[in-house]
């Protein structure tokens, strides 16, 4: 029981932590109809800036206290990261707007590898050990079942970000000109919408998230590296799908849903398979579950059927 | 007086004549990825040996000789390990020092044995690296076969007859995991569970709950410091008494840094083939790496370097430095190398090469006795 237990929690925190970053990719993904595979390589830039930030902090104020100094390291790895989305769109993705809908996936594959190098550039190539901040020492909440501080925190931030795009999305002004503008750009610029900027904003809230979620996931693992976003990436790019790509509640429920999947399967197909399956088939549920959604519905859990864009 | 004269002129005319020959000697390691540390480290010990060499002046049958490293990257990935394998046959290298994996030099031993290249690895530890019947390749390390036992030995003896494996389906994590599987079989141990991740995870909390809920006395991991540091976290984030134990993948001062603070005293150990860096005949060689580097020695560069050096050696003995014509002087030889007396089996593996445990003891790695 409380194995089972235990793995609920496991697949909680991994999923919101999917969810977080799913949720940039789907804002995008609503605007634009854009995959921007890069996601998950800005996560990387804002978990390793955080890391410089906070280690500066460290040097410069030993004093400041863990929480201050992971502040900090947000603090200045947010805006830096909002400002590499608002490039990334300016230089690689603007132009293509009415390219054939290939060319900026491609383009976005591009502009992954170019983050990863230059991180590799700046950075090296060596796995840095992220400062965790928040405790990592365990907490009981039930005998036998552990969560740590850190995790309590992820599923949190996930929750609250999750709930801010939703009001900032449905009940507010620019979330009425983003909905607009995803309806149909040119028709909403005609109306007094200026789409570009609605465009690169979308870009620097979703690529400020994606910093947040990296400094979440570098504190939960407390490693950071040039290579860390592929994984959550592809992921939070599943969890995307699965929900429904372009809906933010979607987003949620299919990181979640992944999460649990995961570590639940992962835990326990031993035995339902009599021992013929393993714990090496960990990454093959969600795409097993994956395939099975998509074949009854094509546009995920909550997806809506909207009119195909290319 | 007179014939000290005739001598004198006798070597600055053999200087001056002698053509410097200048031959080429590849490395491949992963000098991309996450055990970029590792495969660096590797590359470096046979850069500091060839800078070695050229330092004192090599003389192959009458003629001086510059060695020239070319360094690839294998990105511990099989199948960059052939495609490199084959840029460094192209590029007339007259031996290999490496791969770095067990991984990547299996495959890749192929090709040089088709090419008739000598290949060494300092660090492929996996027991079918020497199996496969090629006259040329060697390896520098005692292999898993000894590792896995050795490790099993230790575990039981030590640390609890309740054991959890782990590995992470590597051709190196997986070898050294089955040998230790069966060792602790044979020794009268249980193994509660076997578990399985990948070379490229950072989460095991679902495999470590499952560890967990058989309550084992020791966790083995099969696998490299870049999983090893986080899985000793999220062994403490699960409130896991079990004492954690990992082959020489994570003998490395990298896991320590990895690991922060869930590491603890008494409570992590690791085998590593080979002498303790602490207890290296050449007590010169740590200093030295460092003061050329600029970076600590990780693990294998000590093993690299002695690798490269007995390939110098043996071209030395033979006066040549043609791969057919210097092996059976490299399969006799016996060379005084920093790690230890390098000297091969029958089958291409280290003779009596010794296999050390460690335990994390004051911030690092202390060897026990």
């Amino acid at each position: 029981m409380e194995t089972l237990l235990q793995q609920i929690i496991n697949g909680l925190v991994v999923g919101s932590m999917y969810a977080l970053v799913a949720l940039g990719y789907t804002m995008v993904y609503g605007i634009l109809g854009l995959i921007n595979f890069a996601h998950g390589d800005i996560l990387m830039i804002g978990a390793l800036v955080a890391l410089q930030a906070i280690t500066f902090a460290q040097h410069t104020w030993p004093h400041l206290g863990a929480l201050p100094t992971l502040a900090f390291g947000l603090v200045v790895a947010v805006p830096v990261s909002m400002l590499m989305g608002y490039v990334i769109e300016r230089a690689a993705y603007r132009r293509l707007r009415n390219a054939p809908r290939l060319a900026p996936l491609i383009t976005a594959i591009g502009v992954s590898f170019l983050l990863q190098t230059i991180a590799m550039i700046v950075w090296g190539r060596n796995y840095y050990s992220f400062p965790q901040l928040i405790s990592t020492t365990p907490l009981q909440p039930v005998k036998g079942v552990y969560i740590a501080p850190v995790q309590i925190v992820i599923l949190i931030v996930s929750a609250v970000l999750m709930a801010a795009l939703i009001v900032l999305v449905n009940k507010t002004r620019i979330g009425r000109a983003m909905r607009a503008t995803a309806e149909n750009h040119r028709i909403a610029s005609l109306m007094g919408v200026d789409a570009n900027a609605i465009i690169s904003l979308t870009f620097v809230i979703g690529s400020g998230l994606a910093a947040i979620a990296g400094v979440m996931i570098a504190s939960n693992y407390g490693i950071a590296h040039s290579t860390m976003g592929t994984l959550p990436g592809l992921k939070a790019f599943t969890a995307a799908v699965l929900g429904g790509i372009g809906n933010l509640g979607g987003a949620m429920l299919g990181g979640i849903l992944l999460g649990l999947v995961e570590s639940i399967g992962a835990g326990y197909i031993e035995q339902f398979s009599f021992g013929f399956f393993n714990s090496s088939y960990q990454d093959i549920f969600a795409f097993v579950i994956l395939g099975v959604v998509l074949v009854f519905r094509p546009t995920g859990l909550l997806g809506e059927r909207v009119a195909d864009r290319a | 007086m007179k014939k000290t004269m005739i001598a004198l002129a006798m070597l600055a005319f053999g200087t001056v004549h002698a053509q410097e020959m200048v031959v080429k000697i590849g490395s491949s390691a992963p000098l991309t990825g996450a055990q970029a540390h590792l495969g660096k480290d590797t590359e470096n010990g046979v850069r500091l040996a060839i800078e070695d060499a050229n330092a004192k002046g090599v003389v192959v049958g009458g003629k001086k000789v510059k060695f020239e490293l070319v360094g690839e990257d294998d990105q511990a990935d099989p199948k960059q390990g052939t495609a490199v394998a084959q840029r460094l046959v192209d590029a007339g290298v007259k031996a290999v020092i490496g791969h770095m994996n067990s991984g990547t030099t299996i495959p890749a031993s192929r090709i040089y044995n088709q090419a008739g290249i000598v290949m060494i690895s300092p660090s492929a530890t996996n027991p079918t690296l020497t199996q496969q019947g090629f006259e040329n390749v060697f390896r520098v390390m005692a292999h898993d076969g000894k590792q896995g036992p050795a490790a099993a030995k230790f575990a039981l003896s030590k640390l609890g007859k309740k054991v959890a494996v782990i590995d992470d389906r590597s051709a190196y994590g997986q070898g050294l995991a089955d040998e230790f599987e069966k060792a602790v079989k044979a020794g009268g141990g249980t193994v509660t569970t076997r578990e399985f991740t990948t070379d490229k995870a950072t989460d095991f909390m679902t495999i470590l709950t499952k560890v967990k809920s058989q309550n084992p006395d020791v966790i083995f991991f099969g696998g490299m410091d870049p999983q090893g540091g986080p899985m000793v976290k999220q062994v403490k984030q699960l409130g896991i008494e079990a004492k954690f134990l990992m082959g020489d993948g994570g003998c490395t001062p990298e896991l320590i840094k990895l690991a922060g603070d869930a590491i603890k005293e008494g409570s992590a150990f690791c085998t590593q083939p080979g002498v303790p860096l602490e207890q290296l005949p050449d007590q010169n060689f740590k200093a030295r790496f460092l003061k050329r580097f600029n970076a600590e020695v990780q693990a294998y560069s000590p093993y690299a370097y002695d690798a490269t050096l007995t390939v110098i050696d043996a071209m030395k003995t033979a006066g040549s430095v043609e791969p057919a014509k210097y092996l059976p002087a490299l399969k006799k030889i016996q060379h005084k190398g920093v790690t230890g007396m390098i000297k091969f089996d029958e089958k291409g593996d280290l003779k009596d090469g010794a296999i050390t445990v460690y335990a994390f003891k004051a911030g690092k790695w202390e060897p026990l006795k």
